[in-house]
């Protein structure tokens, strides 16, 4: 179960895992998660369903190797199983006939829009993709997205791609040209959703972000990862992940996403990358230590 | 520390307060046979036995301990597994003083038995004996049933269906399995390798878990229904309460449900060890009156905290946590504010929880549940320090399987409804435990789920079960 059947890394520390789990395959939808341990000392965190193939059994996942998890998972190996894996996690967004949408994605924020824009595109809208990175290596998913929109537009930080500037510019240049825009979708760091929508909120076009909260169970019972949302609280994994942008604290969200950031820091030192000596517990599924320590 | 003899019941030996901080280990130390054969020698073998009708499941209470009056502690303990699977659980975390030790007739002169420290002590007898041998299974009757949660009702549906030879899987959202048992009672109230002993007992049963399973996400009750004859619904009270006071999403502030899951189950006792961490700060405040409370102050004491305080709106005497669970929270140096109902929680520039303003309560008239309800006084508030705030103040019903199955009629509260056999407005479908009474006890959720199991036996098979829970009354 849960074998990883392919993996690629697609820009620098982004890599794109197809994993079997043909239960998850056959009933996912967009904008819905999984949550995943790699190794049975290791943290429950979550991750999108980029796509899925029923047939194959099998779903994709795109993610950022920013910390001790993720880099654990970045160095397993085709043919490895991971630990636990289970979903599909979230309400799956509401797809609507909206007209014209602008689908925005920065860094690995680009993965969750795809299954997105693509039942969007689906359900007869017109889509301009807006993808954004901080410099031309780390732009990811251009082909596909070309292939589900109707316009793509790319941007970067430094401008050695496509424009030279934010997504948020190239959405503000759209506003400014007096562009049709029914529907905007974005998902990456949160101040860049929030810079989202305090752009459309003036003009009141329709804003949908994509929250992540810290998680801890993924299905209700903890409420670690509770947001506020038009002054009430909100359990963004049974009751999201997405929500109204301009209902969202976005101020409570970023402080709440630092709780453990002291925290983090200590397990990263503790995680030593495979140029050091290695200690067994390091490294799940790696196969310069076999044997794995199967305390619960 | 040894047990006294005396007219009173056998004291139990415990780990000293001053240890107990430091780690994790079990507090109650269990009795020595010596101990065990004395309490079971005050039993009067009472002919129409009282205590029995305070068990949720009718345990034979009388004959099992007249079997270690008789030095027979294995054969105690399968005589408590013919109506109890799980004995080694329910002997350490049952609430005997308001269940069956209530009844006891010793109780109305001096002290009741021990009977929950004399179940404790079979189960463990057997257990560290490697004399657990599960029952025989009859043959295999064909018919297969989905059990959903593996929290103590489903465990005990289980043990039951598959002894009557019904294929059993339960399905569990978790990575493990064990429900309230393993991500909310500690270890140190439940050792987890007692827990492993009793999960093992049903593997062997030949009870199929499926783990990482959401019912209602992965799969819904009706896709359950194509693979198997009957579902258990059995998915708890999990969904924690909030106070719905300002600043309540502060960082610092935890249901006690988060707080115990990262300790009990994703092992941040042992941060950076295990990756999941946990803030405990200096100043810990755990905000509720009942077990769950007393579990979240305790660990909290565990993790270094110097200065835990449980903020309750009414007194002591209210408290609707187990008087032992109050006593060993009091010796562990867990403080005690009474009569204080939570308004606000403050904090800094990062947004951490920093201190919480409380109103002044006071008794009036009693309410509902006979007791005494408490009233603001006017204008009387203060306020303390708090870097850690857990709030312990209950919890919802699950909501995945009722939202997910259209024709499954719930009650009040989303909880869901059956009829006095278990059954569910949907053919087939099957519920007990916290997931239709609310938060209640782990035998209470084995009574349901062994009743359940009965009725899916004469659904299955228009027959009575050979050896269901009617028998004992
Ligand atoms: C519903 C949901 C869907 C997600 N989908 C994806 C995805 O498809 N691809 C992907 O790469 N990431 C995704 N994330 C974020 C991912 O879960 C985090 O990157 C991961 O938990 C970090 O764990 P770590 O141990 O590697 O890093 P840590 O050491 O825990 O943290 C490293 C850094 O990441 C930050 N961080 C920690 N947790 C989160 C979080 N939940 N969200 C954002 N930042 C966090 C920390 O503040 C820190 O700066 C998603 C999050 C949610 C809630
Ligand atoms: C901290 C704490 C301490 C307690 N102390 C005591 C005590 O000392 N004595 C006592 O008698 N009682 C105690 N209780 C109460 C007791 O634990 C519960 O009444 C009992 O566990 C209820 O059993 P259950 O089987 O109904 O549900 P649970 O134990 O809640 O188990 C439900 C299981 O179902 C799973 N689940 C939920 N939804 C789904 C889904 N959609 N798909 C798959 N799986 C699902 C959950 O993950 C869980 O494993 C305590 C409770 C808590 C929280
Ligand atoms: S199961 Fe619980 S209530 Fe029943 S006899 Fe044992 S300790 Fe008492
Ligand atoms: S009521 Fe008390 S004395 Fe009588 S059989 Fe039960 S435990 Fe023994
Ligand atoms: S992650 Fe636990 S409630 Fe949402």
């Amino acid at each position: 179960m849960n074998e990883i059947v392919d993996r690629e890394e697609i820009a620098p520390d982004t890599w794109r895992y197809v994993v079997r789990a043909p239960e998850i395959a056959r009933r996912r939808e967009a904008g819905q998660f999984v949550v995943l341990r790699v190794y049975d000392r290791g943290e429950r965190f979550p991750l999108t369903v980029v796509d899925s193939d029923p047939d194959e059994g099998t779903i994709e996942l795109i993610f950022q190797a920013v910390g001790t998890s993720t880099r654990m998972l970045a160095q397993m190996h085709e043919g490895d199983q991971i630990l636990d894996l289970v979903g599909p996690l979230g309400r799956p967004t509401h797809i609507d006939k909206f007209g014209r949408c602008v689908v925005m994605g920065g860094g690995y924020g680009m993965a969750p829009v795809i299954p997105i824009a693509r039942a969007l595109k689906a359900a007869g809208n017109e889509i301009v993709g807006i993808n954004g990175a901080r410099s031309a290596d780390q732009v990811i998913l251009t082909e596909r997205m070309e292939e589900i929109c109707d316009r793509v537009e790319i941007c970067t930080d430094d401008g050695s791609a496509g424009h030279k500037g934010f997504v948020t510019d190239v959405l503000q240049q759209m506003i400014e040209d007096g562009e049709q825009i029914d529907f905007v979708l974005a998902i990456g760091p949160t101040p860049m959703m929030r810079a989202v929508a305090e752009l459309t909120r003036p003009h009141a076009i329709k804003t949908v972000v994509s929250l992540n909260p810290i998680m801890v169970d993924g299905t209700g019972m903890c409420g670690g990862c509770r947001v506020e949302v038009a002054g009430e609280t909100k359990f963004a994994c049974i009751e999201g992940p997405e929500f109204d942008a301009h209902e969202v604290d976005f101020d409570m969200l970023m402080k709440r996403q630092q709780m453990y950031s002291d925290m983090e820091g200590e397990a990263r030192r503790m995680f030593k990358p495979h140029s050091t000596p290695l200690g067994k517990e390091e490294h799940p599924g790696c196969h310069c230590c076999e044997e794995d320590d199967n305390e619960r | 520390m040894s047990g006294k003899k005396s007219e009173g019941k056998q004291s139990m030996p415990e780990l000293a307060p001053e240890e107990r901080i430091h780690s994790f280990d079990e507090v109650p130390l269990g009795y020595t046979p010596e101990m065990a054969v004395a309490e079971a020698k005050r039993c009067l073998q009472c002919k129409r036995p009282l205590c029995v009708e305070g068990c949720p499941v009718f345990v034979q209470i009388p004959e099992f301990i007249q079997l270690i009056a008789e030095r027979k502690f294995t054969e105690a303990a399968r005589m408590i597994k013919q109506t109890n699977a799980f004995p080694a659980i329910c002997g350490r975390v049952c609430p005997q003083e308001t269940q069956c030790e209530i009844k006891c007739v010793l109780g109305k002169r001096g002290e009741p038995i021990a009977i929950g420290r004399l179940e404790r002590f079979a189960a463990d007898w057997e257990l560290q004996h490697n004399e657990v041998e599960p029952p025989e299974r009859p043959e295999a009757t064909g018919h297969s049933v989905a059990v959903v949660g593996s929290g103590p009702g489903g465990m005990a549906a289980a043990a039951d269906l598959a002894m009557w030879g019904h294929d059993v899987t339960i399905y569990e959202l978790f990575h493990a399995a064990g429900g309230v048992l393993r991500y909310g009672i500690p270890r140190f109230r439940l050792p987890r390798e007692i827990l492993d002993a009793e999960l093992d007992y049903l593997t062997k049963l030949g009870v199929m878990l499926r783990t990482n399973f959401v019912v209602g996400q992965t799969a819904t009750i009706d896709d359950l229904l194509e693979e198997h004859d009957a579902v258990f619904v059995a998915t708890g009270a999990g969904l924690p309460r909030f106070l719905e006071i300002p600043g309540e999403n502060m960082l610092g502030v935890y249901s006690a449900n988060e707080f115990l899951t990262r300790v009990n189950l994703m092992r941040a006792d042992r941060f950076p060890d295990y990756h999941t961490p946990v803030h405990c700060g200096a100043n810990v405040i755990v905000i509720g009156g009942g077990n769950v409370a007393m579990d979240a102050a305790r660990t909290a004491r565990r993790l270094g905290s110097e200065n835990v305080t449980v903020l309750y709106r009414r007194t002591r005497k209210e408290m609707p946590a187990r008087e032992e669970e109050i006593e060993h929270a009091e010796q562990e140096g867990v403080q005690m504010h009474f009569l204080a109902s939570p308004i606000e929680i403050e904090g800094d520039e990062e947004g951490w929880a920093r201190s919480i303003t409380c109103q002044q309560m006071e008794l009036g008239e009693p309410d509902e549940s006979g007791r005494r309800s408490p009233v603001p006084i006017e204008g009387e508030t203060f306020t303390i320090e708090a870097d850690t705030v857990i709030v312990a103040i209950g919890s919802h019903a699950h909501p995945l399987v009722p939202e997910t199955t259209p024709d499954l009629e719930v009650s009040h509260r989303g909880y869901v409804a059956i009829d006095d056999t278990g059954a569910t407005s949907k053919d087939g479908v099957f519920a007990g435990g916290d997931i239709v009474t609310g938060a209640a006890t782990v035998i209470e959720a084995m009574g349901a789920g062994r009743r359940a199991a009965e009725s899916i036996h004469r659904y299955l098979t228009d027959e009575d079960p050979p050896n269901g829970m009617s028998r004992s009354d």
